[in-house]
This record gives C-alpha cells, structure tokens and sequence, in this order.
C-alpha cells in the first residue's frame, strides 16, 4: 500500500470529471421536482442518453453532435414519463420505474453493435493563463467544455428559478398545483417543460459518462448514478447550488475509493466499491429529518376536473 | 377535445381487462421492434409466446416455466402487499441475492455433514437474509423517514458487490481451483432442492410461491392487517382516522416482501442455479415489479401475471437462439408491457368523453 502515490491535485480534477454526470442529471431532476413531479427514471433517461450520444458521435464523429444527441435522447424517452403521468395520469412512481427498466433494456439492444469501440474523443480546453497556474489551473481550468456547460446550467437554474417570472409559476406549480390552475397557469404544459427539461440533463449526464469519463459503451454502464442524482436532489434540499456541492462530495468519494483500490489498501476492493451507496444511504437519513423544503405538491397527479 | 371524468369508482370491467389489452397492445409494438431488427414479427411473437408451450420441445419447457414463474410469484407477492399501501420496495434484487447468500452459508456450515435439517434451516436463514436487508429501509423510514425507494435500491448495488465479495472469499469453494463461486449445492444431497417429481420443475421454490400466494389472499380478504393494508392505500386519511399504525405497516410490508425475495434467492441459489456466483443475480426482482403491477397486486394476477413472464424469459431464450434475437430485446419487451399497463390503467380510473364546446 502506498497512499503516496495519490496525486492530490489530480484527485480533486478528476472528482470535478466523475461530478458531472451526477451533478447534470441532479439539476435537471431537481427542476422536475420543483414543478412537482418525482421522475424516478433519471437512471433510464441517462443510459439512453449514454448510449445515443455514444452511437451518434462514433457515427458522425463529432463528441459535439452526440452530447446534442444525447439530450434528445432523454428528453424523447421522458417524453414517454409525460405521457403517462401527464396524460394518462399514471402513477409517478410507477411510471417512473416502467421508465428506468425500458431505458436499461432499450439502451442495451441499442448498443449491441458499439461495444469496444472506442468514441472520439472531446479535448479538453485549457483556458489560457489561468491554466497556467500551479495547483488551482489543472485542478479548475483544464477540463473537458461539458464540464463547465454543466456547472452553467446549474448556474442558469438557480438564477431562472430564483429570479425570473418563469421559475416562479414553475415553483407555484410545484408548491400547490390546484392553485396554479386557479391563478390560470397551464400546470400540465409548465410540467412537460420540466420533465423534457429533466430528460435532457439526464441524457447529457449519461453521455458525459459514456463519451468521457469512461470511455466507451458497456451495458448498465451507469450503474446507479441516476438513482444517486436522486438522493442527491433530498441532499441539497432542492437547492441548485447545493446540488453542486452534494455532486462534488460524492464524485469525491468515488474517486478517493477508486484510488484507494489502486493504491492497495487492506480493504477489499468490493467493500471500497460499496462505499459510495452506503454513504447516499447515510446522507439521505441524516437529511431526511428535513422535509420542510420539499415541493408540497412533490408526485401528486393533477387533473383538473374543469 | 376529449375530456377525462374520474370515475366514482374504478371500473370493475377494466381492471379486468387492462392487463389482456396490455398484453396485446405490447404484442403488436413488440412485433414492430422486432420487425424493426429484421425479424420475421410473427415468427418471432409465436416463438415467444407458443413455442414454449405447444412447440415441439415443450416437454423441456414446460418446467422451467415453473421454475422461472417461482421466484418471480415469489417476490411480486410481497412487493404487491407494499405496493397497496404505498410503500415501494424497489429493493427486491438486493434482498433476493442476500436470502441465496444466507441461505447457501447455512447450508455450506454443515458441509459434508447429511442431515434432515439443513435444509430447512436454510429455508430459515434465506428469509431472514431478505428479511433483514429490508428491514434496513424499513427501520430507517419508520425511525428517520428516509425514503425507502432510495434506500432499498442502494442495497441492490450493496448486494451485489457483497455477492462478489462472498463468492471471492468467504463462500468460494476450497476444492474449485481458485475459480470463483461456492460448491455446487446441487451436488450436496442434504442442501439440495431437488425437484419434488422428477422432470416437472416442481421445487420447494414452487410450493412456497403457491403458499405465498393463498397466504397473501386470506391476508387482504380475511384479515385485519390486509385490511389495513388496502385502506391505507385507498384513503391515507380514513386509515389514519381508523387508528392504523404506519410504522408497524411499514415495518410488516417491508419485512415480508425482503423474506419473500430471500426466500426466491435460497431456493434458487440450492436448486436449480446451484452455486453462489458473482453473475447469480439475473434481475428477478426488477422483472417481479412488472409481474407485481401486471397481476393488479392482487395474489391470484400475480399468479397468472408470473407465469406469462416467465413465459417471455423462456420464449425470448428460445427467440434468441433460434431466430438470434438479441437477448435485450425480451427486456425491452418487458418493459414495454409495464409502459402500456400504467397507460391503459387510465380506463379503470377515468372515463373519457367527447367535451362539449364550452365559453372558457
């Protein structure tokens, strides 16, 4: 065992790389939750995303293309949580559990043919002079562009939910939907918005695992991720800053067991491999005292009865 | 425009028939995709859903209808109790894998020993296994109000690496050449769950998911706690006024289903798998939440529900072989049949009218 040979800085980059997927798929559900919806298909959504965006940029050779790809693909499958909630007013638990299984077997028939391939590959940008500085430059400034798109996109979902009109009827639709409806709010359109919103985050996250942090396609590649963005969403109390935060925290500890099996601590590698569910498990009972900051309307169907 | 009117009550008819056009409905979609992936549609549906039956080897998979329906009745019986009352148990696999892991570890203490009670004391140890990897989330959401979705799927991955861990280490077999995987169980005549007549795939698994599903129809109909059960599912607030205890609901739903599910993997794991794997699992306990809402959480649904995915495993590993339909193809398939179900249920609970033109 040599705990010497971890590279502190190169740690905490790559924890910035192995955040993203979560972080990506946890803002977007967290808007989804916001408008009162609880898609528990985050991990289905990502996986489709994961695989079209793999499948489009191999095709086209463009990571580019596929990241754009990827987002129609969860957005087009979440189209399919739309239906049936919206809609056909299903169950949101339900739906959202038909969601991840289809996703699981859809993106595995889908990948049959991109197994072992290796994708093009994004680059990263090194930023100019502020790369150039030791410790913070290859820690902050020398990432792949999703990367900061996604750190932009949170930035983004804090500033439209806490100061626009539009993010203020979407959190009025997620606190009491009767009374959105009442006030002339459109809760069902408000909330497709959001779920498609979802969706595509969820496929950008997918991708991001598929096309950079892996990278290649190997089925059930995200392996929990999606369901971790969701007890992620519980852990920031539906805060988008926090979802940053909470993202970073667990893209931490994968990394840091990650090194620690390399590395060759006396620790078996499955109980390392373990850590990062036990540990959402302990932060969801820690929080979970917490509800007060939770959407009241959170996974109630609405239907107005005219 | 159409309009959607909630219906006073669910509409009995429907209920019936939502799971026959669901059925059907993913038949005709399936049928695309498959046609979608270059297959003959009919041959490839009649492989699936005849073959297996009334095909020209059915005498071999007949049985293993039997023996892939068990565990799959198994565990949706359990998850349907919960289902009723709100209460998700998502868990399934991980306490499906833990109930083997116990199980087989009961059964492998005794090794070489012969005797009578090792194999019911494995039947002990796999439904405590389940039992209490689900009363992890139990415990937690009645003490902590965790949300338990989140918490019993974590387990599953927990298992899971538990599994490799086991089948590595603790449980790997000592004569089996440094691979991983446990003695084979099938091999030790006193773990062993043979089949209670030969040929038929009858095993103790099957007897268990026939009781569970008697026990779980008395429960709902003749007993108090499955009254509760339904009500705290139909109308939260009545239960609550009723006096119902949701902690000790919880802790029943949660409990019963994870013994259910270990109760699957011991009888798996000592009959027809055999041997404690890494790759053991091959997400039953995903696939009986399908099984669980096909069969409208009702016992004898679940019963029929089971049987007809079975089915689909058995006609899409025939499908796969015969015609080389991918194996990804069946889940999607299954998958499929969840989507329609859920959408279809929407007759049961509404009735859908032409609106009248009206002054908004």
């Amino acid at each position: 065992m040599d705990l010497g040979e971890i590279n502190p800085v190169l740690l905490v980059a790559s924890l910035m790389v192995a955040a993203t997927p979560l972080l990506l798929a946890a803002i977007g559900e967290l808007v989804v939750e916001k408008a009162g919806v609880l898609n528990l298909g985050v991990e289905g959504m990502m996986i489709v995303g994961a695989i079209s965006g793999f499948a489009i940029s191999v095709e086209t050779g463009s990571p580019w293309l596929g990241f754009i790809a990827a987002a129609i693909g969860g957005a087009v499958l979440s189209l399919l949580f739309v239906l049936l909630t919206q809609f056909a007013l299903a169950n949101q638990v339900a739906s959202g559990l038909a969601l991840t299984l289809f996703g699981l077997g859809f993106s595995a028939l889908m990948g049959q043919s991109y197994v072992g391939i290796k994708p093009p590959s994004m680059g990263d940008i090194h930023i100019p002079l502020l790369s150039d500085i030791p410790v913070a430059g290859p820690i902050l400034f020398q990432h792949d562009p999703i990367l900061y798109v996604g750190i932009a996109i949170i930035a983004a979902v804090w500033a439209t939910l806490k100061y626009t009109r539009v993010g203020l009827i979407l959190r009025a639709v997620g606190e009491n939907h009767d009374a959105a409806h009442a006030l002339g709010y459109k809760v069902i359109k408000i909330r497709i918005m959001a779920i498609l919103f979802g969706g595509a985050c969820a496929g950008l996250g997918g991708a991001y695992i598929s096309l950079i942090r892996v990278p290649q396609w190997t089925e059930g590649m995200t392996a929990g991720v999606g369901w971790i963005a969701l007890a992620l969403v519980v852990f920031a109390s539906w805060k988008p800053w926090r979802v940053l935060l909470g993202a970073y925290l667990f893209g931490g500890i994968t990394v840091l067991q990650l090194n620690l099996q390399a590395a060759g601590v006396a620790i078996p590698v499955e109980y390392l491999a373990m850590s990062p569910y036990i540990i959402t498990i302990l932060v969801l009972v820690i929080l979970s005292a917490d509800k007060s900051s939770a959407p009241a309307s959170l996974g109630r169907t609405f239907h107005a009865s005219l | 425009m159409i309009v959607l009117e909630k219906r006073p009550q669910p509409s009995k008819a429907w209920s019936y028939a939502t799971p026959l056009v669901a059925v059907l409905a993913t038949m005709v979609f399936g049928g695309l995709l498959f046609a979608i992936l270059g297959k003959n549609p009919v041959e490839a549906i009649g492989t699936i859903f005849w073959e297996p039956l009334f095909g020209e080897f059915a005498f071999y998979y007949r049985p293993q209808l039997l023996v892939k329906g068990a565990p799959l009745v198994l565990i949706a019986i359990g998850l349907s109790l919960g289902f009723r009352a709100g209460i998700w148990n998502i868990g399934a696999e991980g306490q499906y894998i833990m109930g083997a892991i116990f199980g087989a570890g009961a059964g492998l203490a005794f090794y070489p020993m012969d005797a009578f009670f090792i194999f019911p004391i494995m039947v002990i140890a796999g439904a405590f296994g389940g039992w209490l990897w689900a009363m992890i989330p139990a415990f937690l959401k009645v003490r902590f109000g965790t949300n338990e979705i989140l918490v019993s799927l974590m387990l599953v991955y927990v298992a899971e690496q538990f599994l490799a861990s086991v089948s590595l280490g603790l449980l790997k077999n000592p004569e089996g050449f440094g691979f991983p995987g446990s003695r084979n169980l099938q091999s030790y005549e006193s773990a062993h769950n043979a089949e209670l007549i030969a040929g038929s795939g009858m095993h103790w698994g099957v007897v268990a998911a026939f009781i569970a599903v008697i026990f779980s129809y008395v429960l709902l109909n003749r007993h108090m706690l499955g009254f509760h059960i339904r009500l705290t599912g139909e109308a939260p607030r009545a239960a609550k006024f009723a006096g119902v205890n949701p902690a000790r609901l919880i802790l029943f739903c949660l409990g019963l289903s994870g013994a259910l599910a270990g109760l699957a993997g011991m009888f798996e794991v000592s009959g027809p798998s055999g041997v404690v794997s890494i790759d053991f699992n091959v997400g039953y306990g995903f696939t009986a939440i399908i099984v669980a809402f096909l069969g409208r959480l009702h016992p004898v649904g679940i019963l029929l529900a089971g049987g007809l995915m079975a089915l689909t495993y058995i006609g899409g590993e025939i499908a796969q072989s015969q015609l080389g339909l991918p194996a990804a193809a069946i889940q999607v398939f299954q998958g499929m049949l969840l989507f329609f179900l859920l959408a279809f249920d929407l007759l049961t609970n509404y009735r859908i009218r032409a609106a009248r033109s009206e002054v908004a």
